[in-house]
């Protein structure tokens, strides 16, 4: 019985590692919002010659190794690239190895799996409800609030859930940006990593399993509850 | 019929993508049913966008009721959410996220207006939608989607109503349902109506004033039974060529099951109508149910013979001519046979008789 508690124990460790990967993710989704929002409506409407452009840079994450896009990310945010300089004048340091730098380098790899679920969901709205949105007194801004985010529930529901836990699910990036800090960068992905270094299998298969399960169950809830709801396009 | 025009629209636009231009100049009446026609691709449905503001032509001026709407030279444009319009496009275009009630008060709360007025409730009983408030719009049938749209449109009570087509989705059934509310709706509400529409039978039972667009051209802008008896106008040639009378019933012959009815320029027997005297209706007359002869027949089974004269004549195709006849004030047309013209030597000028075989009455 004992042993049994034992094992479902999380050691404070591996209890800040999930903590610490909650706030991330959730920051994370947050500003994947905040800025895929915009970037989507614009990819979705826009006749502009630079849309092929923006949609490639936009899912290169989906086939680049994390490490290659971590790596970048490292000498563009460090001591001597353009990021890491600007914020050195700025006088915040540079931000790898930094929670700080662990969100932004997360919010750029999970971006297309925002950005895209967000973009089909405004194409899909199509013209017509906005131009009646326009006769209908509607001022754009308006129109979007009112028409096209109800519209695309789904497409937002798809976006969060898969922006939330592809950023608990990353790895390369984070080792390469966040590096490996207690409380401040060790996420759980890491943290799984160490243990099975330790050889720690017990406490890496709590974290592991757990991570699974929640996947799954994300996974399940997105495809059953979606598929059943009438507004799903 | 329309009384005093007392201010009018007036839009010029040109627009050019390349394969289609638009290059129009006119004059509607700001009340009655103004009807956009022509075939697909002359330009009616994006003469109604400009107007609405859904597209803008580069070029372009309109002004509705003394209220500018674009004047490009002065770079005016109002966009669409600043004109006071309303607008029924070809589907019902219902918010699919809103029952009927918040379609119907979206643009309300808007304008600040409130819902519970006696327009409000005149127009939703107008339209037989009273029943249907809590309804989703996927919950509603083609018929009933297209009169809350036109529903939607109409409680803002609008300077002018804009309708692209509004039947043109339906079949056959429900078109009938909606018909006569769109006449009904023009009579009782007085709002200027624009109406984009390819189907002849629509122009008949609805347009006061006919616009005709060919290739982004306006061919012709008129009155109604002006603008179909113009022998210029491929319209007149048609098979289903017809004149559009309005007239009102004296008395019934119930005897005969036959309805007098009085137009400017005479009477006709028709068939009987279930209304009282007085009532205005429109009366159709196909140009292939109007034959010519020189003298009053004496004996004749047709009912409707009137004194006529010959307006104009042309040529149509294989041997048809087309006669444009003045009965009274009236204009009428008569699809007859070369030979006969010259047969009768009918000329213009040329004082006739016409039999009409046959009418029917659209509301």
């Amino acid at each position: 019985m004992a042993t049994t508690y034992q094992t479902i124990m999380l050691t404070p460790a591996d209890f800040a590692t999930l903590l610490l990967t909650f706030k991330v993710a959730c920051l994370a989704t947050i500003f994947m919002l905040l800025f895929g929002t915009p970037l989507a409506w614009w990819l979705a409407r826009t006749q502009s010659k630079w849309r092929g452009i923006i949609n490639a840079v936009v899912a290169l994450p989906l086939v680049l190794p994390p490490t290659v896009l971590g790596f970048y990310l490292l000498i563009l945010l460090g001591k001597n690239g353009v990021v890491g300089e600007f914020t050195t004048w700025l006088g915040i340091g540079t931000l790898p190895f930094t929670f700080t730098g662990l969100v932004i380098a997360s919010v750029l790899y999970s971006m297309p799996f925002v950005v895209q679920p967000l973009q089909t969901a405004f194409s899909s709205i199509g013209n017509q409800p906005l131009e009646a949105a326009a006769t209908l007194r509607a001022n754009p801004l308006d129109t979007f609030f009112n028409v096209v985010l109800p519209l695309s529930k789904s497409g937002f529901l798809t976006a969060i859930i898969l922006g939330f836990t592809h950023t608990v699910g990353e790895f390369g990036v984070v080792l390469m940006v966040g590096g490996n800090i207690p409380n401040k960068t060790r996420v759980v992905s890491v943290q799984i990593y160490n243990h099975v270094e330790a050889l720690e299998y017990s406490e890496a298969h709590q974290l592991a399993g757990g991570l699974l399960a929640f996947s799954f169950v994300v996974l399940l809830v997105l495809y059953t509850v979606l598929k059943t709801s009438p507004n799903v396009k | 019929m329309n009384a005093e025009i007392t201010s009018s629209i007036t839009a010029r636009f040109k627009l050019d993508y390349g394969n289609f231009q638009l290059s129009v100049n006119v004059n509607l009446p700001n009340s009655g049913i103004s009807v956009l026609f022509g075939h697909s691709g002359s330009g009616k449905t994006t003469l109604l966008r400009c107007i609405a503001g859904l597209q803008k032509a580069e070029n372009g001026f309109l002004k509705i009721n003394g209220n500018i709407w674009q004047d490009s030279d002065n770079n005016i444009f109002l966009p669409t959410h600043k004109r006071p319009l309303g607008y029924v496009f070809q589907e019902a275009n219902l918010f699919s996220h809103l029952t009927v009630q918040n379609n119907l008060n979206f643009g309300l709360k808007r304008i600040n207006a409130k819902s519970n007025t006696e327009k409000y409730q005149q127009i939703l009983s107008l339209l037989g939608i009273e029943h249907l408030l809590d309804r989703m719009p996927e919950r509603l049938s083609g018929g009933e989607k297209q009169r809350v749209a036109i529903a939607r449109a109409l409680v803002l009570n609008p300077e002018v109503l804009l309708m692209d087509e509004p039947l043109a989705s339906l079949d056959f059934k429900r078109k009938q349902e909606i018909l006569p509310f769109l006449s009904r709706l023009n009579r009782e509400l007085n709002i200027p109506v624009l109406y984009v529409t390819h189907s002849q039978q629509e122009v008949a039972q609805l347009a006061d004033f006919l616009v005709v667009l060919e290739a982004g051209k306006v061919q012709a802008a008129g009155q109604l039974s002006q603008t179909l008896s113009r022998l210029d106008l491929p319209l007149s040639q048609e098979k289903e060529a017809s004149t559009v009378w309005n007239a009102s019933i004296i008395e019934h012959e119930a005897e005969f099951h036959l309805t007098r009815v009085l137009f400017e320029g005479g009477s006709l027997n028709l068939p009987t109508i279930n209304a009282k005297t007085g009532t205005p209706l429109r009366v159709q007359i196909y140009a292939r149910d109007v034959s010519i002869v020189l003298e009053r027949p004496k004996a004749t089974s047709i009912l409707n013979v009137l004194p006529a004269t010959i307006t104009a004549i042309a040529e149509g195709e294989s041997g048809q001519n087309i006669v444009r006849l003045e009965v009274g004030s009236q204009p009428l047309l008569a699809h007859i046979t070369r030979k006969s013209v010259v047969v009768l030597n009918l000329k213009i000028g040329t004082a006739v008789f016409v039999q009409i075989k046959g009418t029917s009455i659209l509301n």
